[in-house]
């Protein structure tokens, strides 16, 4: 148990999956804009990030102990069909849920994060409730990062932004700021 | 930044969906052919590569013993042989030094857990008869460069691994009384360094006794 | 699309239109493995193949490919080239390869690379395909080599390995660290934009002397 709480708090501190890995920037960059939008593109996130750490559990465990060499081209291509099953699901599930995470499902299976997740998860060797941590950990990150972004960026549009500096370069920065400040969370998993 | 690519709504060509099938099943089939002749053309060196550095770690740690043989945990017990049929990576795994006269010098064991950064991969070996460490090395670690990485780099650190005795004591550097169980900690990674000497108590309490247990009559006949 | 000339179609993603440093397509590896300029060649090196490989192989089977799952047939055409890349490195170059880890398999997701063939490879013969894609990964391991140069002289005091400065240098160590990657590529983005802001100033300046120069005659 201990093990599993180690796996998810590095995950969301330590080793965030955006500001440590560097996956996931594509929403990072792009919908970091408005924390409203952001925290929705995060639950998005959390969600399939779950699912995925199931089904690469399922595939690793079942299929590719055969064939390593398929991995890459197995995991991305459920990946694919698997995010536009659970649109296609929420859709007639829940149509209020859809409004809220819809436009982001799509967005989400060419986000590296998702492969990365499946990938890192393999080569860590999780088992299943270690990658389901995993997921949930990795999901977390995300959504905290986004959070913390898009809280920053509201506050900057406020400042007065040398032109030279607008747009990337700026979130860039703030974006190397913010992962800075997350290193002073390592060593919290070899505490006591 | 958006890996989405700009998608239009794809023109109907008429295509049925057996011929999308079809191509995708040609398509999927090639791909695993070329996959396939790579994978066999590569996976040969990439092994010969993997046994290689485990060979010199496990050479390193016990002091270049004459030969080596792994030994497995089946069923609680280290044995020389798999079961039948038995896949090898399902079990785990000490490895044992051989001196040129087949007598036993040491054991080398592998064991894991979280470091400052990531997790932190050690190979250790150790007499069992006496405690005594013979070296160590990190196989693994993502620690932060120029500070927790001198686990691996500092020699001073390194090297009283093979003096110390298990278990093993973390000290401040040059405030130890001269036991043998105590190393002296690095200065500015202190976690780092304590995450190692975790590992090797860690993995001492729990092979020390299956070690102690396996009987080495019979078992290296070549 | 408009039509471009051989020449657009090869120099265009070196610079003008470089995918890391103009486009902003392709970050994850730009950060991630740029620590030293080892790596960063190496990473440039295997998304280069890929993409010439990929672009190749699309523009090729372009007929074949029916237009409903064209992104699916081009994202496994991708991975299986990343595959063969991921292996033959590891083959190659074990040491390498440990250090990039899981971020080659990423190359699958790498926008750039579907970019170019949703936009171009899918859409042109053969032949530009192929010079689009080496003017491209061109372009992609230009901005490696740059994100990379600066990470590793700065954190680590070296170029390629090779020590600069001596024993007395302290290393920036924040460089070669996650940080480092984000904050590299964003002043390297101030730089770019100060620059073409200051060839706007000075073209505006030069017409202005111009349009004067006009008057006075």
């Amino acid at each position: 148990m201990g093990d599993l709480i180690w796996i998810l708090i590095s995950t969301v501190l330590v080793n965030n999956f955006t500001l440590a890995y560097f996956l996931g920037l594509c929403p990072f960059m792009g919908v970091s804009a408005r924390v409203e939008t952001a925290l929705r593109m995060g639950m998005a996130n959390i969600f399939v990030l779950t699912i995925t750490s199931i089904c690469a559990w399922l595939l690793n465990t079942f299929l590719l102990d055969h064939a390593p060499y398929l991995r890459v081209i197995s995991f991305i291509v459920v990946i694919a069909s698997l995010v536009q099953i659970v649109e296609m699901v929420i859709k007639k599930v829940s149509p209020a849920l859809f409004k809220q995470l819809g436009i982001y499902l799509p967005l989400i299976t060419t986000n590296c994060a998702i492969l990365g997740l499946a990938i890192f998860q393999t080569n860590k060797e999780y088992d299943f409730f270690q990658g389901l941590f995993f997921a949930i950990g990795a999901g977390l990150g995300l959504t905290l990062a986004l959070v913390l972004m898009a809280s920053i960026r509201e506050d900057a549009e406020r400042a007065q932004v040398p032109k030279i500096a607008q747009g990337m370069a700026l979130v860039l920065i703030i974006a190397g700021s913010l992962s800075m400040a997350f290193m002073g969370f390592a060593g919290l998993g070899s505490a006591s | 930044m958006s890996d989405e690519p700009q998608v239009q709504e794809p023109e109907d060509n008429g295509a049925s969906s057996a011929g999308i099938i079809a191509t995708l099943a040609v398509a999927g089939m090639l791909a695993g052919l070329l996959l396939v002749v790579v994978y066999e053309a590569t996976q040969p060196r990439i092994l010969a590569y993997k046994e290689k550095m485990m060979k010199e770690a496990v050479g390193l740690v016990l002091q270049e013993p004459a030969s080596f043989t792994t030994l497995y945990l089946v069923d609680g017990k280290l044995t020389l042989d798999l079961p039948e049929d038995a896949v090898e990576k399902d079990f785990e795994k000490v490895f044992v030094g051989y001196d040129e006269h087949n007598s036993p010098v040491g054991f080398a064991v592998v064991h894991n857990r979280a470091g400052f950064q990531d997790q932190v991969k050690v190979i250790f070996g150790y007499d069992p008869e006496t405690g005594g460490m013979m070296g160590m090395k990190v196989l693994e670690s993502k620690e932060t460069p120029g500070l927790g990485d001198a686990i691996e780099k500092d020699m001073d650190f390194v090297g009283q691994f093979e003096r110390v005795v298990a278990p093993l004591v973390g000290v401040k550097k040059g405030s130890g009384s001269g036991d043998p169980h105590e190393v002296d900690m690095i200065t500015g990674a202190t976690i780092s360094a304590r995450a190692v000497i975790r590992i090797i108590n860690e993995a001492f309490e729990r092979w020390d006794p299956l070690i102690k247990a396996y009987d080495h009559g019979g078992s290296k006949d070549a | 699309m408009r039509e471009t000339t051989p020449k657009q179609d090869l120099f265009r993603g070196i610079w003008k239109e470089n995918p890391v440093l103009i486009q902003m397509l392709g970050l994850c590896p730009a950060l991630a493995v740029t620590n030293t300029v080892e790596n960063s060649l190496a990473m440039g090196v295997a998304t280069f193949f890929v993409l010439l490989g990929s672009s190749l192989s699309v523009s090729l089977l372009k007929k074949f490919i029916p237009g409903e799952v064209r992104i699916s047939t081009y994202i496994m055409i991708i991975a299986t080239f990343v595959t063969v890349a991921d292996m033959s490195l590891e083959a190659m170059v074990p040491v390498v390869h440990k250090k990039l880890g899981a971020f080659i398999a990423l190359i699958v997701v790498n926008c750039m690379i579907l970019g170019r063939q949703e936009a171009f490879a899918s859409k042109r013969p053969v032949g530009r395909a192929l010079l689009d894609a080496v003017g491209v990964g061109t372009g992609f391991m230009i901005a490696m080599v740059m994100m990379g140069g600066v990470r590793e002289i700065l954190g680590m005091g070296s170029f390629l390995n090779i020590p600069l400065f001596g024993d007395n240098y302290e290393p920036w160590v924040v460089m070669i660290l996650p940080a480092g990657g984000f904050l590299t590529l964003g002043f390297w983005l101030l730089g770019l934009n100060w620059w073409a802001e200051r060839k706007k100033q000075r073209q505006k300046v030069l017409a202005a002397r111009e349009s004067s120069e006009r008057r006075a005659a």
